[in-house]
């Protein structure tokens, strides 16, 4: 079967998740299309972090379907490896490397996996640092950055490997309110050239902005979803309801 | 606003250095051994007779024997390290294998050797050991000092597997989901991300292991090695049972240990430190 880009990008079906006996994902579904940008919020302890890390398995599944490009994700002799080069993730804690400075961080997928060229990954990796205003911070450690920089870091990390899709899961949420959004705009630019990203995310005006869906869970189901505008003024669960009412 | 719990991760928080250690050695302990010799070697030097040497004057003279012993104290000590390290790093990495069977033999391994005292290993080599090895046609002989390196290495190999697994897992898993979902295989993540974060972890207690055993080799005396303990006995013999030498000569081996293992120890504290803050 060859994907098309009239199908879904991502497609999740009824997808059902446990960790031992509980049930964290109970029949989850949503499809994202090609340059859709899609953002999921919901109370913590939810799902939304086991659903998205689902997707570029890291996290397996018990029940359902998720096609990645029409690749199955839920298949035992499923290729992690060519998953994951088609799906970038960034996470809350950034987790960059703290042994390798902000552009060897970039450049080591690129050159590990893809076993590109040296002198192209380092233009690519100098390019991208640029992307996230991050010019002149090339050879400065993790520990030398803001948390705001170190994020854009990795989101620059990501875009090296020159992913389909892109993962974010409350990238600002460990962040300092000041820094929040130099990591907001860099998201915004990424999703102006027409990435396609899965956005889990505490930050509502931004969610508005930038999402082509909502999706709301609550205890592993998606409650509600709609276009933001629908979703933020006219929601009709009384869950959505609470939980807007609460963090607006 | 509404901020999920922030996951603290063990690479933020700065590992404690233990400042007050009860067995860490101060400089003050090298100064007071090396008064306790002058001191317990005067009332033996007034009473010394014609008959006899003082005692200063045997101390200098079997010094250099002493010296001797004392060194391939060092060279066991040296020599066990390097191969309890190599093992015991391929029995870490054992343990955090995939494969379960890999495992647990090391884990078994691991903890079957960091639970038996030190002298009961270095018996079990001498005696399980034989005295040479045929490779083919090729005679290796055996002699009893290697097999003690082989014994004191056992010990050091259970404690480097501990300390290259508790490093390991001590790594926040933040940084293996990262490696891997940017579709690193896991020896790529094992080798370029993992261990080399965990090399400046596990420096300070794999040198406080090396200072244990170079205190330890002492134990190879009990199986006939000539190491120093074993001369600093017949040197006491070929005194003709001095007792007024016991002590100076014992303080000399003990100040020997002391000099050579305190800069260590320094180091040690020192890494431990400078680990803590820059992480
Ligand atoms: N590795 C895990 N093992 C066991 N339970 C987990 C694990 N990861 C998450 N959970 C549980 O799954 C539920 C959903 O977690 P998560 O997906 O992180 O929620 P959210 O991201 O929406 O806050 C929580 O109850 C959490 O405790
Ligand atoms: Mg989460």
């Amino acid at each position: 079967m060859t994907w098309t880009d009239d199908q879904p990008m991502v497609s999740v079906k009824d997808v059902r998740k446990s960790f031992g006996a509980l049930e964290v994902l109970k029949g989850v579904s949503l499809d994202v299309m090609k340059g859709e940008v899609i953002c999921i919020i919901g109370p913590s302890g939810s799902g939304k972090s086991t659903l998205i890390r689902c997707i570029n398995a890291l996290n397996d599944i018990q029940g359902g379907s998720i096609l990645v490009e029409g690749q199955e994700v839920n298949d035992p002799d499923l290729d992690k490896l060519e998953l994951r080069k088609k799906v970038g993730m960034v996470f809350q804690q950034y987790n960059l490397f703290p042994h390798k400075t902000a552009l060897e961080n970039i450049m080591m997928a690129p050159l590990l996996v893809l076993k590109d060229d040296k002198a192209a990954v380092e233009k690519l990796a100098r390019r991208l640092i640029k992307k996230v205003r991050l010019e002149g911070k090339e050879d400065s450690y993790p520990g030398e950055l803001s948390g705001g920089q170190q994020q854009r870091v990795a989101i620059a990390r990501s875009l090296a490997m020159n992913p389909d899709v892109m993962l974010f899961d409350e990238v600002t949420a460990a962040l300092d309110p000041e820094t929040v959004n130099e990591v907001l705009t860099t998201i915004k630019d990424l999703a102006k050239d027409g990435m396609t990203c899965i956005l889990v995310t505490h930050e509502m005006g931004f969610a508005r902005e930038v999402a082509d869906h909502i999706y709301f869970t609550d205890r592993g189901v998606i409650v509600e979803h709609g276009a933001p505008d629908v979703f933020f003024d006219a929601a009709k669960d009384p869950r959505t309801v609470e939980f807007l009412g609460q963090i607006l | 606003m509404n901020k999920t719990n922030p996951k603290i991760m063990p690479v933020m928080m700065a590992p404690r250095a233990r400042a007050t250690d009860p067995i860490r050695l101060k400089a003050w302990h090298g100064a007071a051994l090396a008064a306790f010799v002058v001191l317990v070697s005067i009332p033996a030097f007034a009473q010394a007779d014609g008959a006899r040497d003082s005692v200063f004057t045997a101390l200098a003279r079997w010094m250099p024997l002493l010296l001797k012993g004392f060194i391939f104290n060092v060279v066991i000590s040296i020599s066990a390290m390097a191969i309890g390290t190599l093992a015991g790093a391929a029995l870490g990495l054992g343990q955090i294998s995939l494969s379960s069977w890999v495992r647990k033999t090391s884990w078994f391994v691991t903890q079957f050797f960091r639970n038996a005292p030190w002298l009961v290993l270095l018996f079990f080599a001498m005696f399980l050991l034989p005295f040479e090895l045929r490779i083919g046609g090729i005679i290796i002989p055996l002699p009893d000092y290697l097999k003690a390196i082989i014994g004191l290495s056992l010990p050091v190999m259970a404690n480097v597997s501990e300390i290259v697994r508790g490093a390991v897992v001590s790594l926040p898993s933040g940084q293996w989901e990262a490696a891997e979902s940017l579709a690193f295989t896991r020896t790529q993540v094992l080798w370029r991300i993992i261990l080399p974060q965990c090399v400046k972890r596990m420096l300070p207690p794999w040198m406080n292991l090396y200072s244990i055993l170079t205190m330890a080799t002492v134990l190879a005396s009990i199986v006939g090695v000539s190491e120093v303990m074993t001369l600093t006995g017949q040197v006491l013999a070929a005194e003709g049972g001095r007792t007024d030498l016991l002590l100076p000569i014992y303080s000399t081996v003990l100040l020997m240990f002391f000099i050579y293992c305190y800069p260590i120890a320094r180091l040690t504290l020192r890494l431990e430190k400078k680990f803590a803050v820059k992480t």
